[in-house]
């Protein structure tokens, strides 16, 4: 019923597409590259980044928003408002934070405010229109996070495109992230570098289509 | 010693979502490594998730969790229906859900064939 629903508004408001603001989520493991890829985004069509991209794993804490962001592909444009989230886990370990050369007071800290970003992550769940799940292209793509990041969205039948980052990296495999989900578009892309971006947008458009 | 609890479907079936969660977490907090008979929705997974995160501590670090679908690909029209109705009625998510402490099970590897349990003492004696 609330998935017929949901079909049902975006319907309606996508009739209204060229005025509506698509709110577009970025989730995905830590460490994926969610923040390098909407800061690609960003750079490409404003020309700044709005977030910050590390090696550490829970870079990012806290829900980060940036609107207005006006996307062109082949002619047609669209207007969304970027949402990053915090990587999704199932575990946070704050002496992993030590490896990364932190005190043992700023790795508790981080770990604490870590476990606040996962949880205010699945709460964005309910508010973003579609959804871009980042994955890393060089690690398994069945792990239990994916599959319950996909299974949620599928519940709230939310629209996705899942990105294979780091395709330039040797180890990269995006045939394998492809068969992992075969229900969903699967793009590969390295954020870092901003290869193969112009297939990414004009996917994006599709998706947002749906 | 590692201890494997086994809930099967009948006693965990009937409980809410949050009672479910509870239990589990109980089980895992204890030390205990959880086999449950049938898989959690998708939803029960990320409740489950947002909980771990509520209880984190340097002594409790989250859990480690995979459920493995063991339900026949290539049915005909009518068996799925059959076996679609019989799970609906029965409350029922066929396949085994695996949840542990992740201070005990450092990773559980998965791809769709197979499920690796890697233990502390596991990875200590791989390297």
């Amino acid at each position: 019923m609330i998935k017929g629903l949901g079909s049902f508004f975006r319907g309606i408001f996508g009739a209204f597409g060229s005025k509506k603001r698509v709110k577009l989520g970025f989730y995905g493991p830590p460490n994926a590259g969610k923040s390098s890829l909407a800061n690609r985004i960003a750079k490409d069509w404003l020309g700044e980044e709005f977030t910050t991209a590390s090696a550490i794993p829970h870079e990012t804490r806290e829900v980060i928003i940036k609107e207005k962001v006006t996307i062109k592909s082949k002619g047609k444009e669209l207007t969304f408002n970027l949402v990053d989230t915090p990587g999704i886990a199932t575990k946070i370990d704050y002496e992993d934070f030590i490896k990364h050369k932190m005190n043992a007071k700023e790795a508790k800290d981080r770990a604490k405010e870590a476990t606040k970003g996962v949880i205010e992550a699945i709460k964005w769940l309910d508010q973003v229109d579609c959804v871009l799940v980042v994955l890393d292209s060089t690690q398994n793509p069945y792990s239990q996070v994916n599959i319950t990041i996909i299974g949620n969205l599928a519940a709230r039948d939310i629209p996705v495109l899942i990105v294979a980052n780091k395709s330039d990296l040797r180890k990269a495999d995006i045939k394998r992230v492809e068969a992992a989900f075969p229900q969903y578009p699967t793009i590969g892309v390295s954020a870092l570098k901003g290869t193969n971006m112009d297939e990414f947008y004009e996917q994006l458009f599709k998706l947002v289509k749906r | 010693m590692l201890t494997l609890q086994y809930m099967p479907h009948h006693e965990f079936a009937q409980l809410s979502m949050s009672e479910k969660i509870s239990k589990i977490l109980k089980y895992v907090k204890e030390g205990n490594i959880l086999l449950i008979e049938g898989r959690l929705d998708p939803l029960e997974e990320s409740e489950l998730i947002k909980r771990t995160m509520e209880i984190i501590t340097k002594d409790f670090k989250g859990v480690e969790i995979a459920s493995i679908d063991y339900s026949p690909k290539k049915n005909s029209l009518f068996e799925k229906i059959k076996k679609d109705l019989g799970n609906f009625l029965l409350k029922r998510r066929p396949g085994l859900t695996i949840v542990g402490p992740a201070t005990i099970v450092k990773e559980i590897r998965k791809d769709p064939k197979r499920i690796e349990l890697l233990t502390m003492d596991n990875k200590k004696n791989k390297r």
